[in-house]
């Protein structure tokens, strides 16, 4: 399943939420302000690597560069997709789920 | 493979109706089918052609109708969101005795049935929106 994320987790719980819920195996792509919990040594990053052994992230590059945040900064093992990538993420996944 | 959208926040507001209009697009550029966009709660603001932004920003309402006349697509407005926040086209104008209508073209007012629906038919739902 495909979960997106579209609130930074410095504003509200959606990403703490979504990775309570989501099933090991999902695919999640942090969109709009998620992408501030890609953020490598940010107080919200351990949400993201205590779940990389079992769930594959990904962020909305376009969003990324709204935002004026370099790949360099985003924590490791996370990958960067543009709105063709997330449509095919769509397509790969059986279902999408939205976390607002 | 089909896919139906869903919009719940309305436009400049934050970025939904951008995040959804660059999904719909790539989703189209992909050759999938879109069969349907859905707007719900505030996202029912998206339909009204009196929108005027200033010359040198986008104008997403303008956006969302040329889009769906590009590929014609079925723009459905939620009719009791429409109405709470006066989005009006024609027959709700003469059903409501309002002196006008403001939805926008290639928009169409209708119920909540039409988001089942869509949920139903189509292979994939996503959501945008607060």
């Amino acid at each position: 399943m495909l979960h997106t994320v579209n609130k930074s987790p410095f504003e509200k719980n959606s990403l703490q939420t979504c990775l309570r819920l989501s099933q090991p195996g999902s695919s999640i792509l942090l969109i709009e302000d998620g992408i501030y919990g890609a953020l490598k040594g940010s107080d919200a990053a351990a949400n993201i690597t205590e779940h990389m052994q079992e769930r594959r992230f990904y962020v909305l590059g376009p969003d990324l560069k709204a935002r004026g945040i370099d790949k360099s900064r985003l924590i490791d093992g996370i990958e960067i997709v543009d709105y063709d990538g997330f449509v095919k993420l769509a397509v790969e996944e059986p279902k999408v789920q939205s976390w607002m | 493979m089909k896919f139906s959208v869903v919009v719940n926040e309305g436009p400049y507001t934050h970025q939904a109706s951008d995040s959804a209009y660059y999904f719909t697009r790539a989703v189209l550029s992909q050759g999938h089918e879109v069969m349907r966009v859905f707007f719900y709660h505030d996202g029912v603001n998206n339909g009204t052609r009196l929108t005027t932004p200033p010359q040198d920003d986008r104008n997403i309402t303008n956006r969302w109708s040329d889009l769906g006349k590009e590929h014609n697509l079925d723009l459905v407005v939620c009719v009791a969101a429409a109405q709470r926040r006066g989005i009006v086209d024609e027959d709700e104008q003469k059903r409501n005795s309002k002196d006008t209508n403001n939805i926008a073209d290639g928009f169409r007012i209708s119920g909540l049935g039409q988001l089942i629906e869509a949920g139903i038919q189509s292979d994939r739902l996503v959501a945008f929106g607060d």
